[in-house]
């Protein structure tokens, strides 16, 4: 009797997770199939890495100026909110206690929760207004503001993680705290440190709203960060709105792009935190 | 006690009591976490180029007043100590502004290795490195504080190789030498070898009575037999037990205290008659 109903539970349990698991599941490979279907058309064709945007109906339109773009601009925002991100994370970590740190720590919660068209607005108002110009600089100022609190807080999570017996063998050792903070316990952190940032990066990469006026989009490739400049989203953004079918395929093309892209940054963090906890000696996981 | 003195054969020829002058002079030092009483009215003298063991029952704060001795109580927030600790007759531990220069001064092995995430050659090297140190005078000092920890021969092939692929008694070798690095006078030890096999253990303690010709060790153990086989002078605590706070029970050369216990509780916990 009791065997038989614990056997049962034991069959709805493990029912139960079957279900979440395709629960969460079913979404992702939804879209993945979906955009991959869809994408692959206009993917495929060299032109659309080589060229961008022509008149509607002149063949050979590609989105290599988004490409670019978003290389871009994601790069600079990355130049800009990660060195910030690991040093302010670490100032968190090493001032725990600290009345100032309980502020910080709630500024960059409420950041992370701050919808990214009003950080978009943020930086319309404060970068592009006063200079009357949209351009690159300011959407990847929106977009740092965005990684900010992402690098800064799984920073500083990191580095709790660290045990404390390093801190003090450095501290005994005489040496300046920080110099412990910045040189031993931040490369013993660099494997959480690293995929943060990737993961602050692959969120950036795939951003829109605050792109929307602030970088604004361009129809022609560009390198100069004071020009509006074009990038992947923009692209979906746009040509997803239009009636024009081989317009509509690029944008479904620019989102698959944008998936494999977040996809590969997403993978690079796993492979890098793998190979960083390999060196500490930490095993894998 | 006859099997206790069959044991216990102490480093005679230093363990001459008074034959060498105060290294750390502990005057009526009392401990505070927070409120928190956690040792009562220390004062015993620590010779220079011995070995002095603290030994006691748990929670006696045997790594409180090692930690006092290079101010690593300063990472606890809320901690607070009473009283003089002089090193070589002119410095205040207690009091001093310069903490990074005591902690150079006054070195410390902690029971976990901990293995900085580098190579085993940048494990010694960073120190010395941070400080500025030319290039040659670095590579030098790694050599002589690794030969010196006697890890040098089985570690000198594979210097680039990552420290935590040490075996545990070779880290904690390295962190020796780690400390040697920045040549201290005093090097705090606590519980350097408990989370070590025998072997490992032997090679820990016959470093210790070796590097005691040149500098002041001060070392934590729980293992009496081990005090027993490296330190020249031991010291033993007890905690009090209605204010538990830690107190100094007796102090002197480890020959004596073990073998003639002037107070009885020292007789009781070194023949095992202690809970
Ligand atoms: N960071 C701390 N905050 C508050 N109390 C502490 C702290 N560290 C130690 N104590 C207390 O101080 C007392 C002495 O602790 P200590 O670690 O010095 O003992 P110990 O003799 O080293 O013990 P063990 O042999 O177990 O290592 C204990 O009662 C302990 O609970
Ligand atoms: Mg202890």
């Amino acid at each position: 009797m009791r065997r038989q109903r614990r056997l049962a539970r034991d069959l709805w349990f493990r029912f139960l997770i079957y279900v979440a698991a395709v629960v969460a599941l079913l979404p992702l490979s939804l879209v993945l199939a979906y955009t991959i279907s869809n994408g692959w058309r206009a993917a495929m064709q060299p032109d659309f890495y080589l060229h961008f945007e022509r008149p509607e109906g002149i063949p050979g339109a590609g989105v290599q100026h988004a490409i670019v773009g978003t290389l871009e601009l994601v790069g600079m925002a990355s130049l800009l909110a990660i060195p910030v991100g690991i040093v302010v994370g670490t100032h968190l970590a090493e001032y725990r206690q600290h009345r100032w740190a309980t502020w910080v720590r709630l500024a960059g919660d409420v950041l992370v929760g701050t919808p990214s068209i009003a950080i978009g607005l943020f930086a319309y108002a404060l970068l592009v207004a006063p200079f009357h110009h949209f351009s690159a600089l300011s959407g990847a100022g929106a977009l740092a503001v965005l990684m900010l609190p992402v690098v800064m807080r799984t920073t500083e999570g990191a580095l709790l993680l660290v045990p404390v017996g390093l801190r003090e063998a450095g501290l005994a050792l005489g040496l300046p705290r920080w110099r412990v903070a910045l040189q031993l316990m931040l490369r013993a952190a660099a494997p959480g440190v690293v995929t943060g940032a990737l993961l602050a990066v692959a969120r950036a990469a795939g951003e829109t709203a605050p792109l929307l006026f602030t970088s604004f989009g361009n129809r022609r490739l560009v390198f100069n960060p004071a020009e509006p400049m074009q990038a992947l989203p923009l692209t979906v953004f746009h040509n997803a709105l239009t009636p024009y079918k081989d317009l509509e395929d690029q944008a479904w093309g620019a989102a698959l792009l944008l998936v494999v892209l977040v996809l590969i940054v997403n993978l690079a963090s796993r492979f890098a935190l793998r190979r960083q906890l390999a060196l500490a000696g930490r095993g894998t996981s | 006690m006859e099997q206790l003195q069959a044991v216990i054969q102490p480093p005679a020829l230093r363990a001459v009591p008074g034959a060498t002058r105060t290294k750390l002079k502990v005057e009526r030092v009392s401990f505070y976490y927070e409120r928190f009483k956690a040792l009562q009215d220390i004062s015993l003298e620590i010779p220079e180029r011995r070995v002095t063991a603290l030994i006691g029952p748990s929670g006696c704060g045997k790594s409180t007043l090692l930690r006092i001795f290079n101010r690593m109580y300063d990472l606890v927030p809320g901690s607070r100590a009473e009283g003089r600790v002089i090193l070589d007759e002119a410095t205040d531990i207690v009091t001093t502004h310069d903490l990074l220069g005591l902690r150079r001064r006054v070195g410390m092995v902690f029971q976990r290795p901990s293995p900085f995430p580098m190579s085993i050659y940048d494990n010694v090297a960073f120190a010395p490195r941070l400080l500025g140190w030319p290039r040659r005078r670095v590579e030098e000092t790694v050599e002589r504080s690794l030969r010196d920890a006697a890890l040098w021969d089985e570690v000198k092939d594979r210097l680039k190789s990552p420290g935590v692929a040490l075996s545990g008694g070779q880290q904690q070798r390295m962190s020796i030498a780690r400390c040697l690095a920045v040549n201290p006078e005093v090097i705090l030890m606590d519980e350097p070898a408990s989370a070590l096999d025998p072997v490992a253990t032997l090679k820990i303690e016959d470093l210790m009575s070796r590097l005691a010709e040149r500098y002041t060790i001060v070392v934590v153990t729980h293992n009496m037999q081990q005090a027993g086989r490296v330190a020249d002078y031991t010291a033993f605590m007890l905690m009090d037990p209605v204010q538990r706070f830690g107190e100094l029970v007796e102090f002197g050369p480890t020959v004596e205290l073990f073998n003639r216990p002037r107070d009885q509780r020292t007789e009781d916990y070194i023949t095992g008659r202690f809970g």
